[in-house]
């Protein structure tokens, strides 16, 4: 081992180490610095440098445990290397067959969100209500309110899981999408076309 | 085949489709009266009449009928439809094209997630339920044992009992009653049925009064009331001719109704 950590027992950060390890290997989602340092009873700039020395030994290629930043939090993981073995005994139901409905409908929370059902078939032009259903039991949307005034929709946002199962440290991390001024002119060009022959 | 002169035979419409077109582009049918499966049956029936599959004609009603679900479809949902009159045709034009770009962006966003899947979907990771220790303890308000002593003990107490009384209602049997009025009648010639249950329940009451119906219409008696609510005066009949058979069948009737 070439960590110097171990070396030097009384370093007081080694204890703090084995703390944080301890706590995210029982957490089954991701735990913020603030959690971690309040559950350590510890100072948050000390668990961040704890936490650079874990990631350090908890890296892709050194270690079959990863430790990554994912959806605003610290969590435990596989390494990458062994999704095959991982594939042969577990199923990850979050994520197997999403529809392309699921897909749009997700992305769709993901970028506006919080939004409701008609918020998200007003996009689609199709009703959204078995798209939501759907990633709502895989636990990739949760409910968040509801929208203003008398009998106001379910409004939903997109969940930690969600972030983990595409690797995202957080919402900020989704590409901005190409602006789509072309593709409006192109779609109004040809709508015209198809008004100009109705009426002719 | 010409499409527009189909002959149709719906609830709210009958004659040709064209007139059907007519009338609910002037507003003087309702489209959401109008059955449009109808109107498909009608066509499809047509189409099996003849041989050939006529093409032309197929195309021409596929046209009218979208055109016709459209209208019936936004007639059916009065809100969309006002959101979209109030707009003239440029920005209605601009208004769906504004919503068709933004679906375009919305599948734009999920073809990066499901391409980021297939990239960076091989993590895997625990999860399922995260029990987390509870936070913070909210303390009890101070409780003093006297106090909570006092409010078990009326908790402790027998409650009231419950009356049942009401659901073991029956009725006399009438019978009861016919017997007793044949027999007051052979003594008395008549007699004031208010002083004879004056002494009863109301329900013995009900029956007595039941009773003496029943004699009445078996022509055993007859009664009188001066006015509503004055005392019944009820006076012996002679028998007449009468079927004795059918006045027991009858008070057997009563009886069982009344058991």
């Amino acid at each position: 081992m070439d960590r110097p950590l171990r070396l030097i027992p009384t370093d007081p950060l080694d204890k703090l180490t084995r703390t944080l390890e301890a706590l995210l290997v029982v957490a089954s989602s991701p735990l913020s610095s603030d959690d971690l340092a309040a559950a350590a009873d510890d100072d948050p700039q000390r668990v961040e440098d704890a936490l650079r020395l874990v990631s350090e030994r908890f890296a892709e290629g050194r270690s079959g445990i990863v430790l990554e930043h994912v959806a605003g939090g610290w969590a435990f993981r596989a390494a990458r290397e062994e999704a095959t073995a991982c594939a042969r005994l577990f199923e990850r139901p979050a994520q197997r067959n999403l529809s392309q409905a699921a897909l749009e409908t997700l992305a769709i929370v993901a970028y506006l969100g919080p939004c409701s059902r008609p918020d998200i078939a007003r996009i689609r032009g199709v009703a959204a209500d078995s798209a939501v259903a759907n990633l709502l039991e895989r636990g990739l949307i949760a409910e968040a309110g509801r929208d203003t005034g008398a009998g106001g929709a379910v409004r939903y946002r997109t969940t930690p899981l969600f972030e983990r199962v595409f690797g995202l440290e957080s919402l900020s991390e989704l590409p901005r999408l190409d602006d789509v001024g072309a593709d409006a002119a192109e779609i109004r060009e040809r709508l015209n076309t198809v008004a100009e022959k109705r009426s002719a | 085949m010409i499409v527009r002169e189909l002959e149709l035979d719906l609830d709210a419409f009958e004659g040709p489709f064209d007139l059907l077109l007519a009338l609910v582009l002037k507003e003087e049918l309702d489209l959401r009266d109008v059955d449009l499966a109808g109107i498909v049956t009608a066509f499809l029936e047509r189409l099996a009449e003849r041989e050939e599959l006529d093409l032309d004609a197929c195309g021409e009603f596929l046209v009218l009928i979208a055109a016709l679900l459209e209208l019936k479809a936004r007639a059916l949902f009065p809100d969309e439809a006002a959101e979209l009159a109030e707009l003239d045709p440029e920005e209605a034009a601009e208004e769906l094209a504004r919503r068709l770009a933004e679906y375009r962006r919305a599948k734009e966003a999920a073809g990066w997630l499901r391409e980021r899947l297939a990239t960076e979907g091989d993590r895997y990771f625990r999860v399922g339920p995260a029990p987390l220790a509870p936070k913070v303890e909210i303390p009890l308000a101070p409780q003093d044992p006297g106090g909570l002593a006092g409010v078990l003990r009326l908790l402790a107490e027998e409650p009231p009992e419950v009356s049942l009384s009401h659901m073991a209602l029956r009725f006399p049997p009438v019978s009861q009653f016919l017997d007793r009025f044949r027999a007051l009648l052979r003594r008395r010639s008549r007699f004031d049925f208010d002083a004879e249950v004056v002494e009863m329940t109301r329900l013995e009451q009900a029956s007595a009064f039941l009773a003496v119906l029943e004699l009445r219409r078996a022509g055993e008696l007859t009664i009188e009331q001066a006015a509503p609510f004055a005392p019944i005066r009820v006076s012996r009949l002679e028998p007449a001719a009468q079927e004795n058979t059918d006045q027991e069948e009858r008070t057997a009737a009563w009886t069982v109704r009344s058991a």
